[in-house]
């Protein structure tokens, strides 16, 4: 696939996948914001421009980067930024959570083309990428396995098996990039369960870990370049994201986590029949949220 | 009268049959699927000797993953294996797998449909002194609800190593399950196996056992002394639990006109779960169940535990009578 070099070209694609966003899930009634929000500037660099050798029309090549996405209720960002990459087509899009579309409510492998696994069931994508990174080792090859983990699957112990695991056999070619939004279902995350000293605590299972400011497209590609070339270790890539980046009366709050818009009306928001307008609009600005 | 087409050892039912306990054969299943096929790997979760996977991890180190006490990851991980192409067996006590990552099994592998084959060793009573933390006694009924599932439950040492192979070529994941203390190798070679098939041990008319596991040996026995009894038992194994031989299972209902099924299980949602459901909707006839009474096991010898919780000929022998009296 034909990479964006110019960042202009990435920001302003990760700003399409954003009203995209908007969009699929308005139409969809129900589904899930702020996660979708805050990935779209990882989600754009990670198939426009990090992932080696994939091919949006021949999605099982072997030598290709794999991408395994562990918090499958991010699925709008991730249908987004595949139609816009051309796996299939963007009109789609509004097929989301509809019955008989191939957009299921969480990732389902069999039916999207592309997609390295289903996922939905959170606290299991660490582990799934961690064997693809030793059937890699196994084999010789050299493909990247990149998993993207939300910072809420971290309450799971399963996370931390996988962590443990991958940290034990200094997995290389493994990246973990969380989104570290703060953000879950009922509050915030340090509220509802600590993360923290997050770093430290992947540090001691023996892993190299980089902090990036998530909307930062540049840095977060330069994390990805230095992710490649450490081969001592995984890598933990932590991205430090606003829930719901990019329209403002959802950014910050934990309540979007789990609305569409339209759906939810808090002191911050316009009146639900406005809001999917003046997401959109704040989106269109010029230079605007992004 | 035994069914001659299952070329069962000579010496099945003789005192001095081989004993060995079901485990020994994915131990065997294992090495030879090694040998043939350099894309199967093993994984387990610290328990290498006692579910046989270390003489897979003796031969070939390289293909042999050391999980920790950790099963859930090593569900998964097998899923992302597999996912390249390889072909993961994944094993420890069944009380952990399925028990522990059922959601890991569901999610990751039936729903992604990909070929990691799990093995749960120590299943049923006759685990014995471990007590009931270690008797998986729901195991079966866990898996078999799952959709692209398929669910095995060998009768010995030889049909478990048969199961071991036949599982690396489906193409869905699979459940393996065996037990943990020598137990009649009856099978031979020639014994067909066959994912989907049940076949018929002994031929009977008065009722049919339909059994999964070492019980099926007991079920041999049960019928030979029923003869006694005027009752003449058809005798069949059924090691495809998912997928059922629906066509042998309802035939014997319509000739045979009652059903005894027998596993080391709890009573509800295995082996009788599944001949209940088909028989309800094909061919309803009296059935009786073999197998724990909607309780925990407890601690003891393995043949005190079979005979206290009425998985013993003695047990079969009263369901047999049981059920043929509720014929009309
Ligand atoms: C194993 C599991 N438990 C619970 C859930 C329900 N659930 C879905 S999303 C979520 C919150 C997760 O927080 P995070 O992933 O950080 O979400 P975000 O930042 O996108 O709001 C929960 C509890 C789940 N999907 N999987
Ligand atoms: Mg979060």
């Amino acid at each position: 696939m034909e990479r964006l070099m110019k960042l202009k070209d990435l920001r302003r694609m990760a700003n399409t996948v954003r009203q995209d966003i908007i969009e699929m899930l308005t139409a969809a009634g129900s589904g899930h914001s702020a996660g979708p929000l805050d990935l779209a500037d990882i989600a754009t660099a990670l198939y426009f421009n990090v992932l080696d050798n994939i091919d949006p029309k021949n999605p099982d090549k072997p030598d290709r980067d794999r991408l395994y996405i562990s918090c499958g209720h991010t699925n709008p960002v991730w249908y987004a930024v595949m139609a816009r990459a051309g796996y299939f087509p963007v009109e789609e899009l509004k097929t989301l959570r509809k019955l008989g579309s191939r957009l299921q409510g969480h990732l389902d492998r069999l039916t999207l083309p592309g997609l390295e696994s289903s996922a939905g069931s959170l606290g299991q994508g660490l582990s799934i990428g961690s064997g693809s990174a030793l059937a890699a080792a196994m084999d010789n090859v050299r493909y990247h396995t990149y998993v993207v983990t939300s910072d809420g699957e971290h309450d799971e112990g399963s996370t931390w098996e996988a962590v443990q695991f991958a940290g034990h056999y200094k997995l290389k070619y493994l990246t973990n990039i969380i989104d570290r939004n703060n953000i879950q279902i009922d509050g915030n995350t340090e509220d509802i369960m600590t993360k923290e000293p997050l770093r430290d605590r992947y540090e001691a299972f023996g892993w190299h870990v980089i902090e990036v400011d998530g909307h930062n497209i540049e840095h977060f590609i330069d994390a990805c370049k230095e992710a490649r070339a450490i081969i001592e270790s995984p890598v933990c890539i932590i991205a430090h994201t606003v829930a719901g980046k990019g329209v403002d009366f959802m950014e910050y709050d934990y309540r979007w986590h789990g609305a569409p818009p339209g759906k939810l009306e808090t002191e911050r928001t316009p009146p639900k029949d406005k809001q999917m307008e003046e997401a959109l609009k704040q989106l269109r600005m010029p230079d605007g949220k992004n | 009268m035994l069914a001659r087409e299952a070329h069962l050892r000579k010496n099945s039912l003789d005192k001095d049959v081989e004993m060995a306990p079901t485990r020994d054969g994915y131990g065997m299943g294992l090495v030879e699927l090694g040998e043939k096929n350099d894309q199967v790997v093993v994984l387990c979760a610290d328990l290498s000797e006692s579910t046989r996977t270390s003489k897979f991890r003796d031969r070939w180190p390289e293909r042999f993953v050391q999980m920790g006490i950790a099963e859930q990851n090593m569900a998964t991980v097998a899923v992302g294996l597999a996912l390249q192409g390889k072909i993961p067996f994944a094993a420890t006590y069944a009380v952990f797998c399925p028990g522990r990552n059922w959601d890991q099994i569901r999610v990751s592998a039936c729903y992604n449909m990909v070929n990691v084959n799990f093995a749960g060793a120590h299943s049923g009573i006759s685990v014995g002194p471990d007590g009931a933390t270690h008797q998986a006694l729901e195991d079966i009924a866990i898996t078999r609800v799952l959709p692209n599932m398929t669910v095995l439950a060998p009768c010995d040492m030889e049909e478990t190593r048969k199961a071991t192979l036949a599982a690396a070529d489906i193409k869905g994941p699979v459940y393996l399950r065996f037990t943990r203390s020598a137990s009649p190798v009856f099978t031979s070679e020639n014994t067909i196996f066959k994912v989907g098939k049940a076949q018929i041990f002994r031929r009977g008319d008065d009722a049919a056992i339909v059994a999964a596991g070492p019980i099926v040996h007991i079920a041999m026995l049960a019928a030979d002394q029923l003869v006694e009894k005027g009752i003449s038992c058809r005798v069949i194994n059924s090691p495809s639990i998912k997928p059922l031989d629906e066509e042998t299972i309802e035939r014997a209902a319509r000739e045979c006109g009652a059903v005894v099924v027998g596993e080391e299980h709890q009573q509800a949602g295995g082996l009788g779960g599944a001949v209940a459901e088909l028989l309800a909707k094909t061919r309803p006839v009296p059935i009786e169940f073999v197998g724990m009474p909607d309780s925990f096991g407890e601690s003891g010898e393995p043949e005190q535990l079979m005979s206290k919780y009425g998985m013993d000929v003695t047990g079969i022998i009263k369901s047999v009578r049981k059920a043929v009296k509720r014929k009309m």
